[in-house]
């Protein structure tokens, strides 16, 4: 295993001599994406024109189907097939592992009469189009026998437990230095179920070729992906060739097989045809996970200088009742600020609603809206900038472990923003800053989240025109994978943007874990960058061992690659011309990365620092944003387009966390009562005012060979808060529930007096 | 039934189900993938194209409506070897990421402009007989019917203000 020391040595990505690192070129797939022309996975080409899906879901939350009738939908023109749970093909058992190195167990639809939750798929039609199909489905009866289900989050605290195999972490004594601190802040903040809301819907289009499957689907992990659906088929996982080539957004909730791809490859197989099938909108609300409301409390002691001495976050959230989903929403906080008395820890919930999961930044996205308001608070209380109290309790070490920080710009982050943005025009006093019918007021919040690297393989292989060709099953769900995977290779390789392609989103390539976690670009940017070291190996190889080549006989250790050249010193050739001549059939090797054996023995992190004002109508309670602005520290910068948009579009979803997202429980049906976008506000054109971000000069050369770390998520973490607390500035109103809509900050405006 | 439509400058004649949506007949019909199902309600814009020279959902509309419609798709404004201007400003501008807004955001952007130049107020303009001064605020109140969940708004925006010629 490595060690992060085989890391520091200077290597091509840091050396830099192509200038393709951090240089801000256009997506690699831009133009197929500005034309229209990149298929997803419901466009693609089948080869036959694919009958066409559409999906029954249920009206309750909890009890079983007590009659179906689909004999109107049978009958109904076009219609090709309907399945229920009493018809629907043998399928593995839910949870099944046949294979015990398959990374995701059986999933199977329509598999029994049992209710799990509003929405889930009780009926499947297939015809020969989408208006037929659609048509059938709505034929379909059901009849129900409904169970009360717990649906009601903040009703059911008092059934909430430790999560399975966790526990409470208590360091020095919390409960005697709260007590006995002299300023103390004690508050609980709310933040409701949010859903991802990806413009492109969960589709997939399957056929057969034998015992053996085709898919395409719109879907985060490809290994995953692969395996569910050979468990629940119960198939080879090498008969299952899954593909995911363009990804219309994923922000987690694509990290999972749901019933488009079971149903789609089934009927396929039963009717000997391609079958493709979307959710609608309105099913993606319930048919696919959603981000768990969170209620946190925050306890906060702290001298009269700012020092805290007693620090707790603990948070309560929910999963589905057949589910184990924590949202860790305390977890940030054990690595941010220093405290010697530190209470963290995690209760869970078993409710019956649509299933929990990840989605942009599990834990610290709805985690920091608590800490990050209290420490607001906290300031006030103490007469101190915001980002002086959290100056003040800047920890040298990992506050929790001790351990070392690999790199930590935090304090940075802030002093940076805060002379960028002016921060200093901030009244510390709130309510006294107007504009006409508007109170305007500035916030600003810290942001982490932890830095990983998973184990990944790529391959590349040069063909005798010197096409270099990146091959791995990753993903790009818009994050810019391909992009960056292009500028390594080609990086590493010494060889001009043009000369690199890359193919990824396929099951035959070598695996990488896909995006998530904000893991993709360092863990397959890793494998990429190992893999071209190796064809780099095996190229100087062939030349000095090549008597026709001018490097003949080396000294290989001074073999360099650059401008699609290999050389040592003034002798040189084109790679292209190496390759037709050596190699004519090309040249293909893998590389892989794996953490270092050491990578845990330091605290790893991306930091930042959000700034932002705000305008609250006097009259309606609207807040407006004026202007935005985040600083950030995470590692080398692969992209510096690519990487500003990742964090700027983090920065708006903290903005929409703020203001207007929210899935309302419906608790007599256990449903979503707003389930479309017209219902559910995710931030538009006009929401957005003025808003950027930089980063800072980075690298973290304990994280990879490369020294760079994730970006996706970073800029939600904090951004919400920094709203919140702007909103608190702006009109003296401390709202703790999220969103803060109009008629929160009304009431609360109306509270004070205004 | 039968309607026919120019689609991109070519005359196409589809007898489809009277329930099919101009979205869907341009998708499944005509094989023309560009113009994307976000929602199929009118509330995100992902499936905008110019009809008679005009932005519509075009999810809201059922191809029946259209007989004798002009239809132009991203697919007839470039192509990847000979991209629009309003294309080209995307591009440069990473005014996108995972592109399923995108070809709904670019005809948008087209229509809008033209509607500018035609002298179309906004709720935003102070007087709204004044000739249109397409502002930052301007692009996004004309644009707010275009959702983008990656939220590339920051950057589509530079790029709508870099083809208007406000890019200062
Ligand atoms: S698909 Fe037409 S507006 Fe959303
Ligand atoms: S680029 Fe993904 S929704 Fe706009």
């Amino acid at each position: 295993m490595s060690s992060v020391k085989d890391w520091a040595a200077p290597n091509p990505i840091t050396e830099n001599r192509g200038g393709l690192i951090g240089k801000g070129v256009d997506r690699y797939e831009g133009r197929l994406k500005v034309t229209g022309s990149a298929p997803y996975a419901y466009e693609v080409e089948a080869p036959s024109r694919p009958a066409i899906g559409y999906m029954a879901t249920a009206s309750i939350a909890k009890g079983r189907i007590t009659r179906i009738d689909t004999s109107a939908a049978e009958a109904s023109p076009g219609v090709l097939l309907v399945w229920s749970h009493l018809n629907a093909p043998a399928q593995a058992p839910r949870g099944t592992r046949a294979n015990p190195r398959s990374q995701r167990p059986s999933n199977p639809a329509l598999a029994s009469d049992r209710i799990e939750n509003f929405g889930q798929t009780v009926a499947f039609v297939v015809a020969d189009t989408f208006e037929n199909a659609r048509a059938a489905a709505n034929l379909i009866e059901i009849e129900y026998a409904a169970e009360q289900g717990v649906v009601d989050f903040v009703a059911s605290f008092d059934q909430a437990d430790q999560p399975p195999g966790e526990e409470d972490v208590h360091i020095g004594d919390f409960p005697a230095a709260f007590a006995a601190a002299p300023v103390t802040v004690d508050e609980t903040y709310e933040s409701p179920v949010q859903n991802h809301v990806q413009m492109e819907p969960c589709a997939t289009t399957a056929w057969w070729d034998g015992d053996k499957v085709t898919v395409h689907t719109s879907i985060q992990m490809v290994k995953g992906g692969q395996h569910a659906l050979a468990e629940t088929l119960a198939i080879p996982s090498d008969h299952v060739h899954l593909l995911t080539r363009y990804i219309g957004g994923g922000f987690g909730g694509k990290g999972q097989a749901y019933d488009d791809l079971i149903l789609s490859a089934l009927a396929a197989r039963a009717l000997g045809q391609p079958v493709k099938l979307a959710y609608t909108r309105q099913q993606m609300f319930h048919g696919t996970i959603h981000r768990p409301a969170v209620s946190m409390r925050v306890r906060l002691g702290a001298q009269p200088d700012g020092r805290l001495t007693a620090f707790a976050v603990e948070a309560i959230t929910h999963c589905a009742r057949n589910a184990i989903f924590t949202e860790h929403a305390a977890n940030f906080s054990r690595n941010l600020y220093a405290a010697p008395n530190r209470l963290t820890g995690h209760r869970l919930v078993k409710m019956d609603l649509p299933g929990a999961g990840p989605m942009r930044a599990p834990g610290e996205a709805p985690g920091m809206l608590s800490l990050e308001c209290a420490m607001d608070e906290l300031a006030e209380k103490l007469g101190l900038d915001p980002i002086e109290l959290r100056i003040r309790n800047e920890p040298d070490v990992d506050p929790e472990t001790g351990k070392p920080f690999s790199v930590r710009q935090l304090v940075q982050c802030m002093r940076d923003g805060a002379a960028r943005f002016g921060w200093e025009r901030r009244n510390p006093k709130p309510g006294q800053v107007r504009d006409g019918r508007w109170l305007v007021g500035m916030g600003m919040a810290a942001a982490i989240r932890g830095n990983f690297l998973l184990p990944a393989k790529a391959g590349v292989r040069i063909d005798a025109d010197g096409t270099i060709t990146l091959r791995q099953g990753m993903t790009d769900i818009g994050t810019g994978t391909y992009t960056i995977l292009a500028q390594i290779t080609a990086e590493t390789m010494g060889v001009p943007m043009e000369q690199v392609k890359v193919e990824m989103g396929d099951s035959n390539f070598p695996p990488a874990p896909g995006s998530g976690g904000q893991f993709g670009a360092a863990t397959a940017g890793s494998a990429a960058y190992e893999a071209g070291m190796n064809l780099r190996k095996a190229l100087t190889e062939l030349a000095v061992g090549d008597p026709n080549s001018p490097l003949y006989g080396g000294p290989a250790e001074y073999v360099t690659f650059e401008n699609g050249n290999i050389a040592i010193e003034n002798r040189s050739e084109t790679l292209a011309a190496l390759v037709a001549r050596a190699a004519p059939e090309g040249v293909y090797v893998e590389g892989s990365i794996s953490p270092a054996a050491d990578a845990r023995d330091y605290s790893q992190h991306t930091y930042g620092a959000h700034f932002a004002e705000v305008g609250v109508d006097t009259v309606t309670g609207e807040v407006r944003m004026r202007k935005m602005f985040g600083v950030f520290a995470a590692g080398r910068i692969l992209n510096a387009k690519t990487a500003r948009s990742q964090i700027t579009g983090g920065m708006i979803w903290g903005v929409g966390t703020a203001l207007t997202e929210s899935n309302v429980v419906d608790a007599r049906y256990g449903s979503f009562i707003n389930q479309d976008m017209a219902g559910y506000l995710v931030p538009a054109h006009a929401d957005i005012v003025d808003l950027d971000a930089i980063f800072l000069d980075e690298a973290d050369d304990k994280a990879n060979p490369m020294g760079i770390k994730g970006v996706g998520e970073l800029g939600i973490c904090g951004a919400g808060a920094a709203v919140a607390n702007a909103i608190y500035n702006a009109t003296g109103v401390r709202l703790r529930d999220y969103p803060m809509t109009p008629e929160k900050v009304l009431e609360g405006m109306l509270a004070v007096g205004l | 039934m039968k309607t026919t439509i120019t689609v991109n400058g070519t005359a196409r004649t589809l007898d489809v189900d009277s329930r099919t949506t101009l979205l869907d007949a341009l998708r499944e019909h005509l094989g023309l993938i560009g113009s994307k199902k976000g929602c199929d309600h009118g509330q995100c814009g992902a499936c905008t194209v110019l009809v008679n020279g005009a932005r519509i959902n075009s999810c809201l509309s059922l191809l029946a409506m259209h007989d004798g419609d002009q239809v132009t798709t991203i697919e007839g404004l470039g192509t990847a070897e000979n991209l629009h201007p309003v294309q080209q400003a995307f591009l440069e501008n990473d005014a996108f990421q995972c592109g399923y807004c995108t070809p709904g955001q670019i005809c948008s952007a087209v229509g809008m402009l033209q509607e500018a130049a035609d002298g179309w107020p906004s709720q935003v303009m102070e007087d709204v007989a004044a000739i249109v001064d397409l502002s930052e605020a301007e692009i996004r109140e004309r644009m707010s019917g275009n959702i983008c969940r990656c939220s590339a708004y920051p950057q589509i925006v530079a790029a709508i203000r870099s083809v208007a010629g406000g890019a200062a």
